[in-house]
């Protein structure tokens, strides 16, 4: 009987022992094409986009973002439904699978930097640290462009 | 005296079915007829509502007719689609080089409690100088709105901010203010210039489509 209990706690574990090992992966993250839009003044959010590439074995869990350009940075996904309406909320945590690649890019998912510190200045940059639930970190340096700027290339 | 009881009757029961016929024929046929509601765009010429563009001048639906006309909804505070809206747009005014000139584009807030015309005013001068940010009145925004048929919601944010949840279509007129056709978000870009084309070149034809 104690046996019988025992191995039930075990196989109830087993997801969260799972889980566990398998977020190892963030050293094997990379990111690419980060780039910004040029805020006006400190009142509007701004919004960062990059491509977050897992080169790992295991997949990664983004947990959230950090950078001192904003008090609230945080990934949102804006979303279009078939009447053309488009909202926007959190995305919440974003798992990647070991070789894919997440893009935050226009329209989709975007790092939304809330309560800017500073404004955006087109030609600077800034730094951004993307957190894993691994307790991973990756900084980036985000160029910022153009308001009107629509890829990394302009 | 009986007889012309009787006539006064015929005359007043013929009056009430001419009013009848009269009110009829304005309800269905007539100027009082409801627009045919399938979910399309009012006609520019139909739709009421005012607002004050970016340079403070005071504009209607009529301001836009007699040149093919491009607008859309947004706001100023919103990160990612309208930003990425305004720069598309500004990318096609781009490809369309001196023919641009003969474009109306709107830029409509739906978010006026922020977006007053100095805010339109300095948010539209980052992008091409033919697009004319639009405000006004909450109520007059609404009005605008439901005339293109599209839809807006004030959406509180965690922050204790607001955003607004909007249609983010760019709707196409002819120059007669009929509505052509929209452009969707995320639609490839190389549809995009023949739909604003499309819309220039519609100028005498019977229906729009």
């Amino acid at each position: 009987m104690k046996y019988t209990i025992h191995a039930t706690c075990s196989v109830l574990m087993l997801p969260f022992m799972l889980a566990t090992s398998a977020m190892a992966g963030s050293a094997d993250v990379v990111v690419e094409n980060a780039w910004a839009r040029a805020s006006i003044g400190t009142s509007r959010p701004g919004a960062a986009y990059m491509e977050v590439h897992n080169a790992g074995d295991e997949p990664v869990m983004l947990t959230g973002l950090l950078t001192d350009l904003a008090m609230r940075p945080e990934v949102h996904r804006t979303a279009t439904d078939e009447q053309g309406v488009s909202s926007m909320s959190p995305a919440g945590d974003i798992v990647i699978a070991p070789g894919e690649t997440i893009a935050l890019e226009p329209g989709g998912l975007h790092a939304m930097l809330m309560q800017l510190q500073r404004p955006m200045e087109e030609g600077e940059s800034f730094s951004m640290t993307l957190t894993f639930s691994d307790g991973g970190e990756t900084t980036v340096e985000v160029p910022i462009l153009g308001i009107a700027a629509r890829g990394p290339e302009d | 005296m009986q007889s012309r009881s009787v006539l006064g009757y015929g005359a007043a029961a013929l009056g009430a079915l001419a009013l009848t016929l009269f009110v009829g024929w304005w309800q269905v046929d007539g100027p009082g007829a409801p627009v045919p509601d399938d979910g399309r765009p009012l006609p520019l010429t139909v739709m009421e509502f005012e607002l004050t563009d970016h340079e403070g001048r005071s504009v209607e639906p009529d301001t836009l007719v007699g040149s093919p006309s491009m607008v859309f909804f947004g706001f100023t505070y919103c990160p990612d689609v309208c930003p990425t809206t305004l720069a598309d747009i500004s990318g096609w005014l781009d490809a369309l080089e001196g023919d641009a000139e003969q474009l109306n584009v709107v830029f409509i807030t739906v978010d006026p409690e922020r977006d007053n015309v100095d805010a339109m005013a300095e948010y539209v001068g980052y992008f091409h100088p033919a697009i004319r940010g639009w405000t006004g009145p909450e109520q007059q925004i609404a009005l605008a709105v439901e005339g293109f048929r599209a839809t807006y919601e004030k959406v509180p944010t965690e922050s204790g901010d607001y955003t607004m949840n909007h249609t983010a279509s760019v709707f196409l007129f002819d120059a007669q203010g009929r509505f052509v056709t929209t452009i969707d978000y995320h639609e490839p870009r190389e549809f995009a210039l023949p739909k604003i084309r499309r819309a220039m070149n519609e100028k005498d034809a019977e229906g729009a489509t």
